[in-house]
């Protein structure tokens, strides 16, 4: 049997490059089967609100994930299991807030996938689009004047999100300053159920990046060994300080918009097109052309993965729900400055 | 047959796109899929060309309801959640609100908000902005709490010739029903005596009136006669209806689901102290949700806004003093 991707790999750079495939290949494994669970759950009705899968992303999230460093700043968007486990956050922070655990980071009052830790640098997503890219900048910007060296900012979004405000103007605004931005565009063919051509009308979406006088590079986003390539390459650079750099991907969700969306505008010429292949089953398929695992090897990473998230949602399902009498009901972190309860 | 207040949101506006040539429907969603909680079911089909997908540019569809409204159009533009709406703020509060006032052109724009709190939707899927709306000078403001309100003013708002904010709750889209629509409505800014009663006035409006009929049922069996009044129309606000209330009742309790600070609750308490100080028998109260964003867990949730329960208990707390 192959090495597992926390032994000891080979040196040099095809051990470099075979140890961040396999990595980025078990966070795609994973967060393929932890989407799966919460999409169990929710049918199941024990997930409050929505699901939202990343089903047919998860190469180019690993990807991203795989390429921070731990001291780097995140800012995922809703399909991004792979790429929130890749930065580093536990299974168990995604398990306890969409089951609503107390214990878990946004203690019941946020959920799903609006989670984060801001002190570790992995930003907590709001839901208006675009909103979360001027913020990483701010963060980019602030260690910049503080004179910490060397940190990159990774925002992911959809082509959707393309056509907001935010986006233009953070985008002017990190090229303006010169900003260690890596912008993560996912263009999965739709938003909701828009398709593209109600969205942009630009001949490719790496334009917009021209405009702002952008770096953009487009990338395959089926392909797991293109995304680890172009990603990493778009995070060297911002580090070495070339300023923000734009990567549009091009794919397929492989799902609905949520789990409550049966999805069936999504037309078949595009899921039988090249763009509707799953990133996956590639990325199994190209790990074993060269070689670096085989399936064997693939089934016990399964099952490493099966039994974690099995505990973590048994964990998760023992632990207190949020008590409304215990919660302080404080929106202010100056304690004097709350001044009631609405009575 | 029966129809929802989702229904009726539809059947308005196939009806006012049927009427009305001017009429367009311009959204994220809205055209072949429907919009996101079906509110424009069929109606792209049905009327082609006239209800349009938008791009994800909650500014700019506002901007484009203004142009096209200064060009003769009736525009209904859809926010996929109210929460979405602040990202047009700008183009309701300062360029729909004020061109009437700086030009004498009117700006019959309808900006609908899918608005309020349901179990599980968290912070930002939850909001109810009416208030922040109402503050800006130059917009209409309307909560329908019935089904059949909910068709007649959305017929209303397309009518008038100022830009409307209508707010549909999202609580009330599938579970509130009605034999019928209606076919005439009291006109918009007249509030409804929703129960009668002789003891104490409960204002309020949108979801929070099955909270407040809930109450005064359960006061009921205490042998309190309760009477609630929903405003249907927080701006304008109908005084008259209120102040006549408190007149009979001598009590008031006003509830509503935003935020406590400021807002229609406390406008109508200013209200009702200037104009009828003297028919108090107590001081006026409210209830609104917590001073927090709307939280996502339901045992949260279900404490951060007004329930009968809670409702039950201010009212009882005014009843004694
Ligand atoms: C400012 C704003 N407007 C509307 C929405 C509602 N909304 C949530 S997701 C979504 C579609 C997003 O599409 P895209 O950005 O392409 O991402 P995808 O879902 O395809 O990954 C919309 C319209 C929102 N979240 N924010």
């Amino acid at each position: 049997m192959l090495q597992t991707v926390t032994g000891p790999g080979p040196v040099g750079q095809a051990g470099a490059l075979r140890e961040s495939h396999l990595a980025a290949y078990r966070f795609m494994l994973r967060a393929r089967l932890l989407d799966e669970k919460f999409a169990t759950l929710y049918r199941a009705g024990k997930i409050q609100g929505g699901v939202f899968l990343g089903r047919g992303q998860e190469a180019l999230s690993a990807a991203t994930g795989v390429s921070l460093k731990k001291t780097d700043v995140f800012a995922p968007l809703i399909r991004d299991a792979a790429g929130r486990m890749a930065f580093g956050e536990p299974i168990l922070d995604a398990v306890r807030t969409y089951l609503g655990s107390a214990l878990g980071p946004m203690r019941g009052r946020d959920g799903n996938v609006h989670r984060g830790r801001p002190q570790q640098g992995l930003l907590p997503m709001i839901s208006h689009l675009g909103a979360m890219i001027s913020v990483v900048n701010g963060i980019l910007f602030a260690r910049r004047l503080k004179g910490i060296p060397g940190s990159v900012g990774a925002v992911c979004l959809g082509e959707g999100a393309t056509s907001t405000g935010s986006f233009h103007e953070a985008l002017n605004q990190a090229a303006v300053e010169k900003l260690p931005l890596v912008l993560v565009v996912a263009n999965n063919q739709y938003a909701y159920s828009t398709p593209n051509d109600r969205q942009f009308a630009c001949a490719d979406l790496t334009d917009k990046g021209v405009g702002y006088g952008v770096a953009a590079h487009a990338v395959d986003g089926t392909d797991l060994s293109a995304c680890l390539e172009v990603i990493g390459g778009a995070v060297a650079r911002a580090r070495a300080g070339h300023g923000p750099q734009l990567v549009v991907a091009s794919l397929l969700r492989l799902c609905g918009h949520g789990e409550h969306d049966d999805a069936s505008y999504i037309v078949p010429k595009l899921k039988n097109s090249p763009l509707g292949r799953d990133c996956l089953k590639l990325a199994e398929e190209s790990l074993q052309q060269k070689q670096f695992a085989d399936a064997a090897q693939f089934a016990v990473w399964r099952s490493e993965a099966i039994r974690e998230i099995e505990e973590a949602v048994a964990q998760a399902q023992r632990e207190p729900a949020p008590d409304p009498y215990a919660e302080k009901w404080e929106a202010l972190s100056t304690e004097n400055f709350n001044e009631g309860q609405g009575e | 047959m029966s129809i929802t207040y989702l229904e009726a949101i539809r059947e308005a506006q196939a009806h006012a796109l049927r009427d009305d040539p001017r009429v367009f429907i311009y959204g994220q969603d809205v055209g072949a899929f429907g919009g996101a909680f079906k509110a424009t079911k069929n109606l792209a089909k049905e009327y082609p060309g006239r209800v349009l997908d938008a791009p994800i540019s909650e500014d700019a569809i506002v901007g484009l309801a203004v142009g096209a409204a200064i060009e003769g159009m009736r525009p209904i533009i859809e926010m996929q959640f109210a929460d979405f709406s602040t990202v047009g703020f700008n183009q309701i509060v300062n360029q729909a609100a004020t061109l009437f006032w700086r030009t004498q052109v009117s700006c019959p724009i309808t900006v609908r908000l899918p608005f309020g709190g349901t179990s599980g939707s968290g912070p930002f899927h939850s909001q109810s902005l009416e208030a922040i709306y109402a503050h800006y000078p130059g917009l209409v403001v309307l909560t329908p709490a019935t089904v059949e309100d909910a068709y007649s003013m959305l017929l209303a708002a397309v009518a008038i010739d100022d830009p409307v904010v209508f707010c549909e709750h999202k609580l009330l889209y599938y579970h509130l029903k009605a034999d019928k629509l209606p076919s005439e409505a009291l006109p918009i800014g007249k509030a409804r005596i929703a129960r009668e009663g002789r003891d104490l006035t409960i204002v309020t409006y949108s979801a929070m009136l099955y909270e407040a009929i809930d109450a005064a049922k359960e006061l009921a069996t205490e042998g309190w006669e309760i009477e609630v009044v929903d405003l249907r129309s927080v701006k304008p606000l109908d005084t008259d209806t209120i102040v006549a209330s408190v007149a009979r009742t001598g009590r008031l309790l006003c509830v509503g689901e935003a935020w406590p600070w400021g807002g229609v609750t406390a406008e109508v308490i200013a209200r009702v102290t200037a104009e009828g100080y003297g028919l108090l028998d107590a001081p006026p109260q409210r209830l609104n949700a917590k001073d927090t964003p709307v939280p996502y867990h339901p045992n949260l949730w279900a404490a951060h806004r007004p329930t009968a329960r809670s409702v039950a208990a201010a009212a009882r707390n005014l009843l004694r003093q």
